[in-house]
């Protein structure tokens, strides 16, 4: 499969790049691992007129971790996190999402902020950040602003980026309980179901909990109903937590299609999320 | 446009399209159709070269992002006359059949022991989640790969 042909430029650095997504406007599309672009553009269901590479910009990658924040350059590979020890510790969830992502060779060339970027409503880190209630970093010609990831996915493969922005960094807290179940379909790898869960343990109960969802609907969401009913639920009360997870994806309209209808994505939704619940009551 | 790149420890400068796929460049520009195309849609693995010592799928990639990198092909790493061990484990535990996908599975199997010298079976199959083969049902693959980790440990 051939792509359209497109005019390719290489940025040096991240003001670069941002002159040259000016200069290109429209026309330009930002390439960062590519493992989500280049599928598209062989498909031609993308034809950007011009590539602007940002894969090799220094200063974008890596894990910094001060003992209670986290962040991740954008341009740090899926490998790259699957590996990391201080995830593995402090955001299981985020690091089991990075190891259950495609594959090897797939990880090895991937980026997170590439994947964020691209908002597939079956990926598996949107789930993930809402879970984490991480904060993304775009950086534009005026400057940096910060966005929740409650805020940053709208839809499918829609984002709050701006075309002229580049996602630069992803922060959170730490998340030593916090966990991510995943039904893979079973020829794509994408998540069917993607279930990401992050509770706050206080005294033998959940004191708080976020959840999300990827693979079921539109785009990635929280499930506000499974985070009301687990507050407050003891941790060694399997009754209740079966019973806070059930209709988890209640007021969604699940996506169906030839390998999964919606009912049953609702229903996948229920076993995978007290997957993830029943993990992230593990010590981290 | 220009690419520089090496490929098997030899220096390359190609005038390619800017859409020209990494694997296209190895087979067509430099005639090195060791690496193949199955899929196409970096699903299969059977393109799978090393990049700096990394296994990429190279029909996900375009030729002007090597740029400046090293590429590893399943030429560059033994010959007829003397095969590297992972190329031998192949052939003396019959860890192919049509062959089609072993060139592919072969460099992922060198990364993955790159990375994890002594990997156990479950570890193995994990590391060529990335490569299909349609003939052996994997069995001979991973005793392959488990026969050559040692035969290069014990180098």
């Amino acid at each position: 499969m051939i792509p359209v042909a497109f005019n390719y430029v290489r940025a040096r650095d991240v003001p670069d790049a941002l002159r040259l997504l000016e200069a290109h406007g429209d026309d330009g599309k930002l390439l960062a691992g590519g493992h989500s672009l280049i599928p598209m553009m062989k498909l031609r269901l993308a034809a950007p007129g011009t590539i602007i590479d940002i894969g090799a910009i220094p200063g974008l990658t890596g894990i910094a971790h001060d003992g209670k924040r986290i962040e991740i350059g954008a341009l740090t590979t899926h490998a790259a996190l699957a590996s990391s020890r201080e995830l593995e510790q402090h955001a299981p969830v985020l690091w089991q999402a990075a190891n259950e992502l495609g594959d090897p060779q797939v990880r090895n060339r991937g980026t997170v902020g590439g994947a964020c970027a691209h908002g597939d409503p079956s990926a598996d880190y949107p789930a993930v950040m809402l879970a984490l209630d991480a904060t993304f970093t775009l950086t534009g010609a005026d400057g940096t602003r910060d966005i929740g990831a409650d805020a940053f996915f709208l839809g499918m493969f829609e984002t709050a980026l701006d075309p002229l922005e580049i996602l630069t960094s992803i922060a959170f807290a730490s998340a030593p309980n916090s966990a991510y179940a995943k039904f893979h379909h079973p020829a794509s790898g994408y998540a069917v179901v993607g279930a990401a869960v992050k509770l706050t343990l206080a005294a033998g109960r959940i004191a708080a909990a976020r959840v999300a969802f990827t693979g079921v609907g539109d785009a990635a969401f929280r499930a506000l109903g499974v985070e009301a009913a687990l507050a407050g639920v003891k941790t060694g009360d399997s009754a209740a937590l079966d019973a806070a997870c059930r209709d988890a994806a209640a007021g969604i309209e699940a996506r169906g299609d030839t390998f999964a209808s919606g009912e049953y994505r609702a229903a996948m939704a229920d076993v995978f999320v007290r997957r993830a619940v029943a993990a992230a009551l593990q010590p981290g | 446009m220009n690419v520089t790149f090496r490929v098997n420890g030899v220096e390359h400068t190609l005038d390619v399209e800017p859409r020209l796929l990494l694997v296209q460049a190895l087979r067509e520009e430099l005639d090195l159709t060791g690496t193949h195309v199955g899929c196409d849609t970096s699903s299969c693995g059977a393109c799978t070269v090393l990049l700096d010592g990394v296994s990429v799928k190279s029909c996900t990639m375009f030729a002007v992002q090597a740029e400046g990198r090293a590429v590893t092909t399943i030429e560059g790493i033994g010959t007829r006359e003397d095969l590297h061990p992972m190329q031998e484990a192949f052939w003396t535990q019959h860890g192919l059949q049509c062959g089609f996908c072993t060139p592919g599975m072969i460099m992922s199997a060198l990364d993955l022991i790159e990375r994890n010298p002594n990997p156990t079976e479950e570890e193995i199959r994990y590391g060529i989640e990335g490569n299909i083969c349609r003939c052996t049902g994997y069995e001979n693959i991973v005793k392959a790969v488990t026969v050559a980790a040692a035969a290069v440990r014990a180098k």
